[in-house]
């Protein structure tokens, strides 16, 4: 079954919508790479599925269930920046605690340094960063993973990391993916299926 | 090489003076030993990933980093040392910064007020044509920054270098937030302005941007440039990119096999000797611990930082 | 030395100071004070530096007892005004919008009431006393700093790590525990002790007034304006160096706080 986003409709009020009937369907296993040009709400859309903005008609569901607002949300997603999706003044530790993922398999399958378990989010880089933000959401309740340009704001070598490990644990674990990116390569390179939102909204 | 470049930048060092726990200062580097060529009518891109310090590079050269920052090593502007006080007096008529983000417009003054550089005719007839050129309404320029949207305000940043007529233009990752039409124009904008001998420096992470609009590359690297190389050899391939860690980034694009190298960029706390790539290079020697020789190509105007030089 | 362990000693100066007033007033013995009218209105001199009044009693030794007993009112309703505002402003961030309409209008209710008239009417119907005076300041001194715990509160609701703290299922509690009041409990502190000068003020001049500690107790505002009736016969100590201490340790617990504050604050902390 997996996410199902049925009739998605979403604006800032009614006369200023920025996008009209959006579905789609993505399975558990599948990586869904979301395309559009920039500026259409790519991130928006993402931050609907994942329940942190409501749309305005439509519905998501997940094994053709509403999403519960309370509790674990099985549908996580990871954010552009990592610096604002950390509380600055948490050792890292306590970051991954709180997704209940500080485990010695994780750190290690990441490449996260135990020595940055101590520090600050200040103190590392946006690739530290991110490693972190990728670890806290991967908790064992998490059914299907929303990247929102996840690896836009790091270098190649450091991207290819994340994607590789990201890429082999959701296999592994059966869990969805939506990938929203606006890089082409990368998108034909990790992604099972491609969406193409421009083609959708006049149906 | 007999024209003097725009801005020449040699071993600078940029280091914060922090608190550590407690009341002991420790120094933090951030900034070490980078090179940095603009020539005129070029456009350098200055890769890196972000959060590795590239935008302090722009704020060392336009002498706005915080009080408890200390530079050493030398930046020239047009062959002339860049002092304090000189640089007063061209920054924003010489050399251009375009800032990174809303938060470098003034939150209490109208957008349009602040593009304008003196309140006449001659300067809002010029706002008015840099702002149309970005799609930006006649009614945005009567708003606040806060009313601005994340792309809007880029390109009202974008539209103050239009203001005047500088010799070089820096810009701190002037696409995010833009879409493909006026990311396009800002770089056409960037080409056209390199293209009438002038230079831009544009710090970016977005390599294949980079690759497409820049005539140079200069790869930033644990607060260094390894290396600058033409843009081209990017897409003719890895046997024409020298340091190790470029050949990694070539290698590690989506278009390119996708391959990741172990370890991370050494981050400024961990104070090492030596070359910066060290722990993740698979060709690294004892003597890659000692100084690093610089090697110069391309007569000039592009090195490599590496001991194996630029011979394969 | 670097900035930091400047402000530090500096903060530890003033602690010390405060800190000696408050325990020397605490055990100077009611003796001490006994009128002994041989000695009366004398002016300052090596044996009694502040002078006498016109019972004889000295002067210094009175209002250091005095300045103690303010100290003690000050730090005592700021501490409880700091902990009405972090609940007040905390619960009125966090929760619905009809908590926040509660208590905003709360705060302005309390502020909209001259302070010094709100002080007067609880002190009075509380019976006067170190009881009224008390439980007067502590609860009219929260507002602004509920105010301002309210407004970072809703800011900081914002953020994106706050939002993902719920969707991985915190609760509110867990939420406020661990990402709100760490953030401004902080602030919090510093508001309370910028608050002590206004309390100690505000207890001298109630007192002062009539209308708040007894007139038998040691108290700054009692000194003062005993030494009104005195001012015109030319015992100008009386009034001046009773008046020097209060204003002294006003700015102490000024400079105190604002230092504080830079060391808190990150854009003056790394300086």
């Amino acid at each position: 079954m997996g996410i199902q986003c049925k009739n998605i409709t979403f604006g800032y009020s009614k006369d200023n919508i920025l996008f009209e009937n959006i579905s789609f369907s993505v399975d558990y296993g599948e990586r869904v790479g979301i395309v559009a040009k920039s500026g259409f709400g790519k991130s928006t859309l993402a931050k609907i599925i994942a329940g942190y903005e409501k749309p305005i008609y439509g519905e998501i569901t997940v094994d053709g269930k509403p999403v519960s607002k309370k509790g674990y949300n099985p549908i996580q997603l990871i954010y552009q920046h990592p610096e604002k999706a950390i509380n600055p003044m948490w050792r890292m530790e306590k970051v991954l605690l709180e997704g209940n993922v500080l485990n010695d398999y994780i750190i290690e399958n990441l490449g996260i340094k135990r020595e940055w378990l101590k520090r600050y989010s200040t103190e590392l880089s946006g690739g530290e960063l991110q490693r972190f933000s990728v670890a806290r959401a991967l908790c064992e309740n998490t059914k299907f993973i929303i990247a929102d340009e996840i690896t836009t704001m790091l270098d190649a070598v450091t991207q290819s990391q994340i994607w590789h490990f990201l890429i082999s644990e959701c296999e592994k674990r059966n869990i969805g993916m939506i990938i929203v990116t606006h890089n082409m390569y990368l998108a034909e390179k990790i992604c099972t299926r491609i969406i193409n939102l421009e083609d959708m909204t006049f149906e | 090489m007999n024209n003097i470049p725009e801005i020449e930048i040699r071993n600078l060092s940029v280091t914060f003076n922090m608190y550590d726990r407690g009341l002991r200062q420790k120094n933090i580097k951030v900034i070490s030993n980078l090179c940095l060529k603009a020539e005129k009518g070029e456009v350098l891109a200055v890769v890196g990933s972000s959060g590795s310090g590239k935008s302090l590079l722009a704020h060392a050269i336009m002498g706005i980093l915080p009080k408890n920052a200390v530079v050493t090593g030398s930046m020239k502007y047009k062959g002339l040392d860049i002092t304090e006080k000189r640089i007063k007096d061209i920054r924003g008529k010489e050399i251009c910064l375009i800032p990174q983000s809303v938060s470098y417009l003034d939150p209490l003054m109208k957008v349009g007020n602040q593009v304008m550089i003196k309140n006449n005719k001659s300067c809002f007839e010029k706002m008015r044509k840099a702002f149309r050129r970005y799609d930006l309404c006649e009614n945005s320029e009567k708003l606040y920054p806060f009313q601005y949207s994340g792309g809007m305000a880029r390109r009202a940043l974008i539209s103050t270098a239009e203001q005047t007529e500088p010799s070089v233009i820096i810009a701190d990752e002037p696409t995010p937030g833009l879409d493909r039409k006026m990311a396009y124009r800002t770089l056409k904008y960037f080409r056209d302005f390199a293209d009438r001998g002038k230079a831009v420096i544009m710090i970016t992470h977005d390599i294949d941007i980079a690759v497409e609009y820049a005539d140079k590359i200069s790869v930033f690297y644990g607060g260094t440039t390894l290396e600058t190389t033409r843009a081209e050899n990017f897409i003719k391939g890895e046997k024409y990119l020298y340091h190790p860690y470029t050949k990694a980034l070539y290698n590690a694009l989506p278009q390119n096999g996708f391959k990741a190298v172990k370890g991370f960029q050494p981050s400024p706390y961990e104070v090492s000797e030596g070359c910066i790539y060290f722990d993740r290079c698979d060709k690294r020697q004892e003597k890659c611990r000692g100084n690093i020789p610089v090697s110069v190509f391309d007569n000039g105007s592009c090195f490599v930082r590496c001991i194996y030089g630029h011979s394969v | 030395m670097n900035r930091r362990r400047k402000t530090i000693f500096l903060i530890c100066f003033t602690i010390l100071i405060i800190f000696a007033v408050f325990v020397g007033g605490a055990i100077i013995p009611e003796t001490a004070l006994k009128a002994d009218f041989a000695v009366k209105n004398t002016a300052p001199s090596l044996n009694h530096i502040f002078g006498t009044d016109w019972m004889g009693r000295d002067m210094f030794l009175r209002t250091i007892k005095g300045m103690s007993t303010s100290i003690m009112i000050g730090m005592a309703s700021s501490i409880i005004s700091v902990i009405i505002a972090v609940l007040l402003g905390t619960l009125a961030g966090t929760l619905s919008k009809y908590t926040d309409n509660v208590v905003c209008w709360l705060i302005d209710f309390v502020m909209g009431i001259p302070h010094i008239v709100l002080l007067m009417l609880i002190s009075f119907a509380l019976g006067r006393g170190f009881k009224g005076v008390f439980i007067g300041i502590a609860i009219t001194h929260w507002t602004s700093l509920a105010r301002i715990v309210r407004g970072e509160v809703i800011q900081i609701k914002n953020e994106q790590y706050i939002k993902i703290s719920r969707k991985m299922g915190k609760s509110s509690f867990y939420i406020m525990k661990n990402h709100i009041i760490p953030f401004v409990f902080p602030q919090a502190i510093v508001g309370g002790i910028l608050l002590f000068p206004h309390a100690i003020l505000h207890e001298a001049s109630i007192t002062f007034l009539g209308f708040g500690l007894s007139p038998e107790s040691p108290a700054i505002g009692i000194i003062l304006s005993e030494s009104m009736k005195y001012i015109l016969t030319g015992y100008w100590w009386l009034a001046f160096f009773p008046g020097l201490m209060l204003v002294i340790i006003v700015i102490l617990f000024d400079i105190l706080g604002e230092n504080i504050k830079s060391l808190i604050d990150p854009y003056t902390s790394q300086e």
